[in-house]
């Protein structure tokens, strides 16, 4: 039977499209359990490939016939491996390429709206890690916010689109990934913001934002609008793009709230984070739509791939929003905590430009889930 | 250099081959030897020391050098031996140790002495003891310690018959230690 290279974009399409796919992952329980590709249809088998180095006669009835069946291993060969085993047994295998290296790196860019006078609004979902980045365009012109290291995603699509990148920002100094914002910047001289109060420790020249800043996109008055909404980091800054959207950055997710201690200081911001949430937040206006810059698990996710909700529902649903007594918001902030992301630190010394390690460096900071949030 | 048995060369291959190799050469090592098993895949010390679990062998420890990660695993057989019957008659538990004063004498291999003994404890792997006697002090309690009392049983089985007086079996040995830990890695 056949072996067949599936790439990480054709898992992201069955991901989305809520496809069925039956995942043979050959990684090692621990790393399993830690973190896998997920999906809505999805099911799993969990069989270290060093324990089917004899071949998978005791592992082939296990394997569903009937559905298209995925071998996953961190890089691939191991997965190429296991797969040629089951094809010698008789039955058709797909290996993914680049393993969970490249699932963690792909980004699907997905359409989340429209904007006045033909505008749009981009959100890129990095489905292996749970990144949102986003991109707004209008009249030639583009604007990018808390984007991923994968500099070449946005430029290449900037100039698919035909528009020229004027303005990178970054709503806080990210601890769970490495941001991309100042590299972009860099390569197209558009300006790279980055809220001062998180940016002491930089090493870069950046344009600060600051609360009521307001850059205008193109010629059709898109007015993306700085808030400061502290809480996850001491700088946290949210956007109103076109009086439609809200980006939230870490602040606000559709099934969680920021966690207020990557910086060392749950306990200090925790007031911040309830004045944001509870306060600064309440004022606005209920039909704007929530676009935060994660998500945590599957069922955030719309039916066309999106992570998206208006604000009105999220006061009505989200549990972190629904914390009447200040004491017990306190305590969910700040006891509940999950383990902190991987390599965090180094991560945010990496996006304060104070270290600048080689790229399969980069990539190993960045294994494993994201763990912004507190639910 | 940490001293092993056998050397397997796994440097600049990509998972799975580094284990792949290594449960070839395994089929070479006897019971009980050590295997150094040198890597550069990064994902190689999860999945080695998760492999000897899953196999029964005994995953000693990793150490990185210039670059190379270098991993010991000693051979064991399928059956725990935890449930080989232990001659020695006079033994003693590992709390027991502490509050005296003879001398340890540890007698796992050099590899897994070195990533972790108890402070002060002298090594001399079972398979040198015959040859190095002379070490040892007849009159001195010794307290013999390996892994899981089962080779340190043989070895105080030999230095009664060679003539020592105060010897004891360390029971449960190093797999039940709690204390304070040396190691030269």
């Amino acid at each position: 039977m056949t072996v067949n290279k599936m790439t990480a974009a054709q898992v992201a399409r069955k991901v989305i499209e809520n496809k069925e796919l039956f995942i043979l992952d050959v990684r090692n329980t621990d790393a399993y359990e830690d973190w896998k590709i997920e999906g809505h249809k999805f099911d799993y088998l969990n069989i270290p490939y060093f324990n089917l180095l004899d071949g998978v006669e005791e592992i082939i009835d296990k394997i569903p016939a009937d559905k298209e069946v995925l071998v996953v291993c961190a890089k691939e060969g191991s997965s190429l491996m296991v797969a040629e085993m089951i094809s010698d047994a008789g039955r058709d295998a797909f290996y993914l390429e680049g393993g969970m290296k490249s699932w963690s790196m792909y980004l699907e860019p997905i359409k989340v709206g429209e904007l006045a006078n033909g505008g749009e609004l981009y959100q890129f979902v990095r489905l292996g890690k749970g990144c949102l980045s986003y991109m707004a365009i209008s009249e030639g012109e583009a604007a990018i916010i808390d984007a991923v290291r994968f500099t070449d995603v946005f430029t290449n699509f900037a100039e698919e689109k035909g528009v020229e990148i004027k303005h990178v920002f970054d709503t806080h100094l990210h601890a769970d990934h490495i941001s991309g914002g100042r590299h972009i910047a860099e390569q197209t001289g558009a300006a790279y913001y980055l809220p001062p109060k998180d940016a002491e420790e930089v090493v870069y020249e950046y344009t600060p934002l600051t609360e009521g800043l307001t850059v205008t996109l193109g010629a059709s008055q898109i007015e993306v609008g700085a808030l400061y909404s502290p809480g996850h980091t001491i700088g946290s800054t949210s956007f109103v793009i076109d009086s439609q959207y809200l980006l939230t950055g870490d602040i606000l997710f559709i099934d969680s709230i920021g966690r207020p201690d990557l910086a060392g200081l749950a306990e200090d911001w925790v007031s911040d984070l309830r004045e944001t949430l509870y306060t600064r937040y309440r004022e606005l206006a209920e039909d704007l739509v929530v676009l935060p810059a994660h998500f945590m698990i599957i069922e955030e996710l719309n039916e066309d791939g999106t992570v998206a909700k208006r604000l009105g529902d999220l006061f009505a649903e989200n549990h972190g929003l629904n914390i009447e007594d200040e004491a017990e918001f306190r305590k969910t902030v700040t006891d509940n905590l999950p383990p902190q992301p991987n390599a965090y630190q180094q991560i945010r010394q990496v996006n304060m430009g104070k270290i600048t390690p080689h790229n399969d460096e980069l990539t190993e900071m960045e294994i494993g889930p994201n763990r912004c949030a507190v639910r | 250099m940490i001293k092993s048995d056998i050397q397997l060369d796994a440097k600049g291959l990509a998972c799975p081959m580094p284990i792949v190799r290594t449960k070839k050469v395994m089929n070479n090592v006897a019971e009980g030897q050590v295997l150094e098993i040198q890597a550069t895949d990064k994902g190689s010390t999860a999945d080695l020391a998760a492999w000897a679990k899953t196999v029964g062998h005994q995953y000693i420890g990793t150490k990185e050098e210039g670059g190379v990660l270098y991993h010991y695993i000693r051979k064991c057989s399928a059956e725990n031996s935890d449930f080989i019957e232990k001659a020695f008659e006079q033994t003693i538990s590992n709390e027991e140790i502490t509050a005296r004063n003879g001398l340890i004498l540890d007698v796992r291999e050099a590899a897994e002495y070195a990533f972790g003994h108890i402070p002060g404890a002298k090594s001399i792997p079972m398979g040198e003891l015959e040859k190095r006697l002379a070490e040892l002090d007849k009159e001195q309690e010794i307290y013999v310690i390996c892994r899981t009392g089962t080779r340190s049983d043989l070895a105080a089985q030999m230095l009664a018959e060679q003539g020592f007086t105060n010897v004891y079996n360390v029971l449960p040995g190093m797999s039940g230690w709690n204390g304070e830990l040396s190691k030269e890695i």
